[in-house]
Parts: structure tokens; C-alpha cells; sequence
């Protein structure tokens, strides 16, 4: 059983002070064993606060990111799951399921995650799994109104990874929950 | 006892070898005589133990030992005179000698000093066979030890009567308690040897040679808890209540502590009074107490002492909540106030590090014990500046950590800067402290705004607040430039940043005046802080647009400030600032995010301005072809999203992002941003474009670039790696196949891919993996679309994925 995080577009200090107080007491270091980030973190603080969380951290680049080392693209394989990383600016038109599908194809994933929309999505595409944490600080977004705050915690056991997804909503956080299975169909050549 | 310690750390002087020798010669006529009275002690022999006793007390007339040498040859023989007084006690008890008899026969000792130990020995014996009453005994005892005036010998020897007589005194409760008034008398007895040892103590700076007077502070100081046990006896004993402290104890002490005129007595002593009595006490006699300040020796460290009693007050106050009312009751903050401003006018030398620490004190106390009264903080505040005043900025260090602490302690306690905003003399008190100390508490302001997520909501406060962190906000004049850490400069400017999230007011206009407000303050900034600060400023600015766009359409007009229209201005303004910066891309980026939000507005023309301004900030500012790619897609990105542009503002703006994107430098880049361009005619909102003739312009343009690009690699390494440029290709194909586009058929695709097939088999180099994995999973993507049947699966029916 391996815990990833992944979140992204923290806009930390553009769009919003921090992260919101009730997920800074959730995100302790020492249970996550990988974050992935799809950017916007944007500054070097931000960064060495997920970096005190988990020492492995993945990090593509967001249009506001203050480090431009961060690649644009990344590729990790965690279990029996590959995942590929993206911040999300690159795909035209943004947040859109079928080109983020192309992009799924190009980097060869099962589980595809991105961001740059604010707004969570989880679901299953041709067999493998696209998914937005959405923005962790809730900020603002010309594509999304009323941003709720929220990230995802993701369980990859063999081939099963269950998706749970952390959202803030009026002061409360929602648990969601959603599972998938990666069948042999799907399965690499 | 504490003298012990204290030679320990003596450092040893120009005579010691003869010390240590005259120390060994007493030590061994201790011994010695202690052996002859051992023997007598065992042969029941009372006249040689008294003979011997009194020869080994006769060492103790030496005056060649300094303190704690003395004390060391005392320790010797007090524990001689335990065994001594044992003797004496089995002695009486077995009846063979009265005790009475016994108190008379040790004066017959030859010499004062050994006679008086001696005599203190028995009458310690006489208390504990109660055949006379304590109080007698003890007043006999005191009084006859005035016999000693030297002062080292008469302080051993009255510490030594304080010992043995310690767990004797007629006490309330104790064994020895005589009548009603015997109470007074054990009070009576502590306090008049207190007050004689005192004076011996005093006296011993004034004996000897003045060159040598510095040594002796030195050792007088090892023997001050000699003098201060007698003060801890008094707290312990159970008679002195409130009542005996109040009308006996306190005043006859502090008499003596002022009488004394000896700042090393004062001073020690004033503190001892504040650690061994209680806190109630102090608070039932603070104007006693405090009266005594001001007549102490101007040398006296006061502020310490005086901070000591208010620390212990508040801490008094916070962990005993329900005595608060007696602090009211006995105006504990005026008399402090009172007893300072004193104590400051009467030691007009004080260095300002003391009064700040004073301040300090009496704030910590404030907010401790009236926490209620901004006002009286206020006051303490104001009472510093006065202090303060005439002098130029701190530059003694330590000073300014108190002043940092002095405007720190109210934003603790209140945990809202907006009450510290209401303190009149708070940033009066900031002004006196130098540029970086300025930026330091600048620094914990905004962090207690932060840590207690405090919303600033109105634009006075706000004013209010940035003159308090001014420093931060713009360069202060004499603040050296090249000083400055780079780290943490962006670390105070990201905090800024953070800053302007928390001055928010749910009052559109009120907010934005808020927005006014920041603007003004955030472009005095500079070059170098408009970077940090712009962007929190236009995204805290478009939330209000947003705000006011879910309103009724009635927000036009003059009397009604707070538009979009209005908020587009400023952020037109601001924006343009960052872009003289220079900072294009950023202010590229922000142009954007302009120009969506003037679009959910519905104001055509501001988001054909920001566009505009966007366009010449690329072409004339972003040459980085780096950031040229990731300023095409945003552009790309965000055009793709507007629905207001008329034909002609679209063809506009479309025609210049096309010739953009045809423009980069490398042909991959090309390639990528000319198919990302087919996007911008085919959107699938109810009104949306479709253009099927442009997108498959875009397409084909995307193919000849890949083609170009295949063909200048092969050329130049003679390896491909753009047969993935292809394969994106591709995919936008089978992208718009699904939407339908007409001239996309089924045919084209299955060229394309036969295309790819061949491209990949003239690759001279081994393929590619990633390329295989893409291409493979892209002719899978269309055996998954077939399987779907339907109309989706009708559609890709023709079309064959193997060879």
C-alpha cells in the first residue's frame, strides 16, 4: 500500500494567503510516501513546506511557478501504475477531457493527472484514470467559479488505487471516496 | 548553604597560598581540640569538654580568612558543636547537670566569641527543655551577641543563633508558643538579628583599604544569603499574616533597607522581599512597597527589581484569575505607573534600555491584569515615547529588543492587529526604531495578521497598517541597498503579498476603496516589489468583479463607483506598472486573466484592450523563446475561451496568435502551437464557431511543419524523433473526426496513418519507445472506438488500424 498526495495550484501568494488551516493539520510528514504537484505552487516556500511533508516529490510547471526548472511533463511508475504529470496550461482547450486523453495516450499512463481548471475531476478514460485535485488554497480561477478548496490523497494497492478526494467545503472538509481497478486488458504491451 | 557555592567559584587572589595556610592551621586546631573533647564528651568530662570546646572555638577569632575560607573552617566547627550540643542535651536529661547551671557555667569561657557559640549551644538546650520560655532565652541570646562587632565573625556567629534557634521560635502553632503576644517576640527576635547582621555587612565595605574595596563587594556579595535567610525565616513563620506583615514585618525591613544607604544591601534585599513573600502580600502592600523605590541609592538597579515584582504580579494575576478584582480594588497599575515615572525621574542617568525594560513590564502586567483597558496601554506606550523623545533612532541593541517586545506584547495578546491599529502611540513608538528592526516588526505584524487569520475590512485601518509596515512597502531613506539579502527580501515580500488577501470587506465599495487604498501604497513600492506585490492585488481586484458580475445588470452610472468597469481601470493601471517593470510576462499573464474576466463581464471592448496590451507585451518584450511557447499556449488558451469578440475583433486577434504561434523558433514548437490553433475555430458552445475550413487549415499547416522539421533532422543528425509530432497530429484528427468537422473523413485519417508508418520505417535509427507507445496506444484508442458501436463506432468502422 503505498499514499500518494497530489495536489496543485496553490497560487500561494498570488491568489491566496496559505493553505487552508484545516489541511495543514491533515498533511503531517512521515504517512505520504510520494507527492505529485501538477505547479503554481508558486514560490519557493510552498516548496519546501510539501517538501517537509515527503521528501519525494514530483513537480511539473505552472505558468506562475517563481522555479523554472520544473519540467513540463513527467512520467513516474508507482506499484504496477504509471502516472503522468502535467500541470495542464499546455493542453488546449483547457480541461478538456478528450485532449487531455491525447496527452494520456502520448505519455503512455494509466492515471493522468493535471490541473490548472481549480476544479476536482476523477474519472475513468479508456480504461485509465484522469484526475484534477483542483486547487488546494481554493484560488481564484478565470475558468472555474466558486472554487472550493480541495486535493487528493491517492491509495495504490497492486492493482487497485483508491481515490480519495479532500474538499473544504464552508469550513468543513468532505471525504470522497472512488475506486478503480486496473484490469489486464488495459495492461501495457 | 549558598556560601558554599559561592566559594567554589572564588578565584583564588594574590595571598592565597598563605590562606590556604592559615586555613590549614585553623582547621587542624579544630581538629585537634575536637579530639581532646571527644574525649571528654566519652569520659563524661564537663569541664574539659567546655575547656576544649571553647579552645577549638577559638579559632574562629582568626581575622586573616577571607569569607568563604572562614566559612569553611565555621562548617568544621559547627559540626563539632552538633555533637557538643548532644552532649549538653543527654547531660540535662540524665539530671547530672541543670541546664540552668549549665547556661551559666559556659560563661565562664575566657573569650567573648567562644563563649557566645557556646552560650547560643546551651541555650538552644534550655528552649528545648522548655524550663524557661523560648522568647526569654532568644531575647538574651540577641542581645548578648552584640558583644561581637567585628563584622565576619558577628555575622557566623549570628547565622549560627539563626540555626539553632530556626525551629524554636513561640511561633503560632509551634511548641514553643508562649502566650497571646509570643508571636511578636519571634518576629521580634528574626528581625533584630536580621537588622544587626545587616548592619555588620554594610559595615564590612567600609573596613580595610580602599583599593581593596572592589574585592570587597566580591565577598560581601557571598555572604548575602546569610543576611537574606533571616527575611525567608520571617515568610516561614506561620504567625506573620497579612496583618503582622502589613504593620510590623514589612515596614520595620524596608526601614532598615533604606536606612542601610548600601546599594549592594538595597538592591539584593529589595529582591529577596520579592521572591520570599507572597504574591498576596505584595499586592495588599504595594504602596509600602513601592515608596521605598524611590528612596533607594541612585546607583540601585532598580528597573530589575521593580520588573521582578510586576512579572511576578502578572503571573500571579494569570494563573490566579479570581484576584483580579483586588488588583482593581488596590489600583495596582496606577501605583506601578506612578512608582515608575518615579523611579525614572529620579535616575535621570538610566540608560534607555532600562525604562524600555520597565515599560516592558508594566505592559506585560497591563495586559496580564487589565487586558480590558486599551487605554491604560496605550498609556504605557505613550509613557515610552516620552522617554523616547528628543532622542534620535535606537541604536543600542539591546534597547531595541525591548521595544520590539514592547510592541510586540500587545499584538499577542490580542491576537488583532485591529485593536493594536487603535493604540495612537503604537506607531509613534515604531518611529524610533532603526530601518531593519523597522522591517523585522514590520515582519511580525503581518505574521499575528497571519497566524490569527485577521481580516483587515476597512480602508482607514488599512492606512493605518501600512504606515505601521512602511518599511516593507518602500525604501525608507537612508536603508543601504546593498545590505540587503536577496532571500530575504523576497521572504518579506511574499509576506506582503499573502498580506493584501487578508484586507477584504464584503461592502463592494467599501472593498473598493480597499483596492484604492493598496494600489496607492503598493506602487511606491519600486522595480523590485511590484512583481511580488501586483499579482495579490489583481487577483484580490478580480474576485471583486467577480462579485459584482453575479449583480443586476443596473451598475451603470456615475453614482455607483464600485463597477467592473471602474475595477478594470485599476487594473489596467496596476498591470501596466508591472510591465514597465520590466516584468512582461507575468503582466502578460495578468493581461489575460483581464481579459477573461471582461468577457464574463460582457465588455467587449476592455477585453480587446487587455488583449491588445497582452500582444504588444510579446512582441515587443518576450523574446526568451522559452517563455515565448508557454505565453503562446496561454494566449492560444485563453482566446480559445472568449465569446464576446465580434467576427471581426476575433479575426483580429486570431489571425495575430495564428502568424505567432507559425513564428516561433523551433519547428516542434511551431508544429505544436499551430494544431493548438485549430482550437480557435471550433468551440462546442451552443453559438460556437465551427469553421471546419480553418481548423483543417491549421491541421495541414501543423503536418507541413512536422514535415519540414522530419526532414531538417534527418538532415542535421540523421535521426528523426519528430515522427511524434505525426502521431499529436493524429490525434487532433481523430479529435475533430468525433466532432464531425465534414472534411474530415475517414480517408484522410487512414493516409495519415499509413504516413506514420512509413516515416517510422524510414527512420534509419532504432524507434523510439515512446514513440511506439504513443502510436500504439493511439491505433488501440481507435480499436476501443470501434468496439463502442453506435454512431461512434459506424464512424471508425472503415478505418484500419493494422497493416
Amino acid at each position: 500500500m503505498v499514499l500518494v498526495l497530489a495536489l496543485g495550484d496553490l497560487h500561494i501568494p498570488h491568489r491566496a494567503p496559505d493553505l487552508p488551516a484545516k489541511f495543514k493539520s491533515m498533511l503531517v510528514p512521515g504517512k505520504i510516501q510520494h507527492i505529485i504537484c501538477t505547479g503554481n505552487l508558486c514560490i519557493k516556500e510552498v516548496h519546501d513546506y510539501l517538501k517537509s511533508l515527503c521528501p519525494d516529490l514530483h513537480i511539473t510547471r505552472g505558468e506562475y511557478d517563481e522555479d523554472a526548472r520544473y519540467p513540463e511533463t513527467k512520467t513516474l511508475t508507482i506499484g504496477q501504475f504509471k502516472l503522468g504529470l502535467c500541470h495542464g496550461h499546455q493542453v488546449v482547450p483547457w480541461g478538456d477531457l478528450d485532449s487531455l486523453a491525447m496527452l494520456q495516450r502520448q505519455l503512455d499512463v494509466d492515471i493522468l493527472v493535471t490541473g490548472h481548471t481549480h476544479q476536482f475531476k476523477a474519472y475513468k478514460h479508456e480504461g485509465g484514470v484522469v484526475i484534477n485535485p483542483g486547487s488546494a488554497t481554493g484560488a481564484y480561477s478565470s475558468i472555474t467559479y466558486d472554487v472550493n478548496p480541495s486535493f487528493v490523497l491517492m491509495d495504490i494497492d497492486g492493482l487497485r488505487v483508491v481515490v480519495y478526494v479532500y474538499e473544504l467545503i464552508d469550513g468543513e472538509v468532505k471525504v470522497d471516496k472512488i475506486d478503480f481497478k486496473k484490469t489486464a486488458t488495459t495492461m501495457h504491451a | 548553604m549558598a556560601a558554599a557555592s559561592a566559594a567554589a567559584r572564588m578565584l583564588p587572589d594574590g595571598g592565597a597560598d598563605d590562606e590556604e595556610r592559615w586555613l590549614a592551621e585553623g582547621i587542624a586546631g579544630v581538629q585537634q581540640n575536637a579530639f581532646y573533647m571527644h574525649r571528654a564528651l566519652d569520659s563524661n568530662n564537663l569541664k574539659d569538654a567546655l575547656k576544649y570546646s571553647a579552645q577549638m572555638l577559638s579559632e574562629l577569632r582568626t581575622s586573616r580568612l577571607s569569607p568563604h575560607k572562614y566559612y569553611e573552617l565555621y562548617m568544621r566547627a559547627f559540626d563539632e558543636m552538633r555533637k557538643l550540643e548532644m552532649f549538653f542535651r543527654e547531660e540535662t536529661r540524665r539530671g547530672s547537670c541543670s541546664v540552668v547551671d549549665l547556661y551559666e557555667l559556659v560563661q565562664h569561657a575566657g573569650n567573648v566569641l567562644p563563649r557566645l557559640y557556646l552560650l547560643c549551644t546551651v541555650g538552644s538546650v534550655y528552649i528545648k527543655s522548655k524550663e524557661a520560655p523560648a522568647k526569654d532565652v532568644l531575647k538574651d541570646l540577641v542581645e548578648m551577641c552584640r558583644g561581637i562587632q567585628h563584622p565576619l565573625r558577628g555575622l557566623f556567629l549570628r547565622s549560627y543563633l539563626s540555626q539553632i534557634s530556626r525551629d524554636k521560635l513561640p511561633d503560632i502553632g509551634s511548641e514553643y508558643e508562649g502566650d497571646a503576644e509570643s508571636i511578636n517576640d519571634a518576629v521580634e527576635f528574626v528581625l533584630q538579628n536580621f537588622i544587626e547582621m545587616n548592619k555588620l555587612w554594610v559595615r564590612m565595605q567600609h573596613q580595610g583599604p580602599v583599593r581593596e574595596k572592589e574585592k570587597r563587594g566580591k565577598e560581601r556579595n557571598e555572604l548575602r544569603d546569610l543576611v537574606g535567610k533571616n527575611l525567608h525565616v520571617l515568610s516561614q513563620i506561620e504567625g506573620v499574616d497579612l496583618d503582622m506583615y502589613k504593620e510590623t514585618v514589612l515596614p520595620r525591613i524596608l526601614e532598615q533597607v533604606v536606612n542601610c544607604k548600601d546599594d549592594l544591601a538595597q538592591f539584593y534585599l529589595m529582591d529577596c522581599i520579592i521572591q520570599v513573600f507572597p504574591d498576596e502580600y505584595h499586592l495588599q502592600t504595594l504602596e509600602t512597597l513601592l515608596s521605598a523605590f524611590p528612596q533607594l541609592q541612585p546607583s540601585v538597579d532598580i528597573k530589575t527589581v521593580l520588573s521582578q515584582l510586576m512579572d511576578r504580579l502578572s503571573n500571579y494575576a494569570a494563573l490566579s484569575p479570581e484576584v483580579l478584582p483586588e488588583f482593581l480594588q488596590v489600583e495596582a497599575f496606577v501605583k506601578f505607573s506612578n512608582a515608575i515615572g518615579k523611579v525614572i525621574e529620579a535616575q535621570p542617568d538610566m540608560p534607555v534600555v532600562g525604562a524600555v525594560t520597565l515599560y516592558v513590564s508594566l505592559l506585560t502586567f497591563t495586559l496580564r491584569v487589565h487586558p480590558d483597558r486599551l487605554d491604560y496601554v496605550d498609556q504605557v506606550l505613550g509613557a515610552c515615547v516620552k522617554k523616547l523623545s528628543g532622542k534620535a533612532k535606537l541604536e543600542d541593541s539591546r534597547a531595541t529588543k525591548q521595544i520590539v517586545a514592547l510592541l510586540s506584547a500587545p499584538l499577542e495578546k490580542y491576537s488583532n492587529i485591529v485593536t493594536a491599529l487603535e493604540l495612537s502611540n503604537y506607531p509613534r513608538v515604531m518611529d524610533y526604531l532603526d530601518i531593519s528592526t523597522t522591517k523585522v516588526m514590520a515582519v511580525v505584524i503581518i505574521q499575528s495578521i497571519m497566524k490569527n487569520t485577521t481580516c483587515i475590512s476597512t480602508s482607514d485601518k488599512i492606512e493605518a497598517l501600512f504606515d505601521l509596515i512602511k518599511g516593507l512597502i518602500k525604501d525608507m531613506d537612508g536603508a543601504q541597498d546593498d545590505e540587503l539579502d536577496e532571500e530575504d527580501f523576497k521572504e518579506e515580500q511574499n509576506s506582503v503579498a499573502r498580506l493584501i488577501h487578508m484586507l477584504h470587506n464584503d461592502d463592494h465599495e467599501e472593498m473598493l476603496k480597499i483596492l484604492c487604498t493598496v494600489q496607492k501604497h503598493i506602487l511606491l513600492g519600486g522595480p523590485k516589489r511590484l512583481t511580488f506585490t501586483v499579482p495579490s492585488l489583481v487577483f484580490s481586484a478580480l474576485k471583486l468583479v467577480r462579485r459584482l458580475q453575479g449583480q443586476d445588470g443596473d451598475v451603470t452610472g456615475e453614482d455607483v463607483p464600485a463597477t467592473p468597469k471602474k475595477i478594470f481601470q485599476i487594473l489596467h493601471q496596476t498591470i501596466e506598472a508591472l510591465s514597465c517593470v520590466p516584468s512582461p510576462e507575468l503582466a502578460l499573464r495578468l493581461y489575460l486573466q483581464c481579459a477573461e474576466a471582461a468577457n464574463d463581464c460582457d465588455l467587449e471592448p476592455v477585453a480587446y484592450e487587455f488583449f491588445t496590451q497582452a500582444f504588444i507585451l510579446y512582441e515587443e518584450e518576450i523574446a526568451d523563446s522559452k517563455a515565448q511557447i508557454t505565453a503562446i499556449h496561454l494566449i492560444i488558451g485563453t482566446l480559445q475561451r472568449m465569446n464576446i469578440f465580434g467576427v471581426e475583433n476575433r479575426d483580429t486577434l486570431t489571425h495575430k496568435t495564428t502568424g505567432y504561434s507559425a513564428k516561433l523558433l523551433k519547428k516542434p514548437d511551431q508544429c505544436r502551437a499551430v494544431y493548438a490553433c485549430s482550437h480557435l475555430f471550433w468551440t462546442d458552445d451552443q453559438d460556437g464557431i465551427m469553421d471546419g475550413e480553418r481548423v483543417l487549415l491549421c491541421l495541414k499547416r501543423a503536418l507541413r511543419i512536422a514535415n519540414a522539421a522530419q526532414q531538417m533532422a534527418s538532415a542535421t543528425r540523421g535521426s528523426s524523433g519528430s515522427v511524434t509530432l505525426f502521431i499529436e497530429i493524429l490525434n487532433k484528427y481523430l479529435y475533430f473526426f468525433e466532432k464531425g468537422i465534414p472534411q474530415i473523413t475517414n480517408t484522410v485519417i487512414q493516409d495519415l496513418i499509413e504516413l506514420i508508418r512509413t516515416e517510422k520505417q524510414s527512420e534509419s535509427t532504432v524507434a523510439d519507445p515512446s514513440t511506439e507507445a504513443f502510436f500504439s496506444s493511439t491505433l488501440r484508442y481507435i480499436e476501443f472506438q470501434k468496439q463502442k458501436g453506435g454512431s461512434i463506432g459506424e464512424k471508425y468502422e472503415q478505418i484500419k488500424t493494422s497493416s
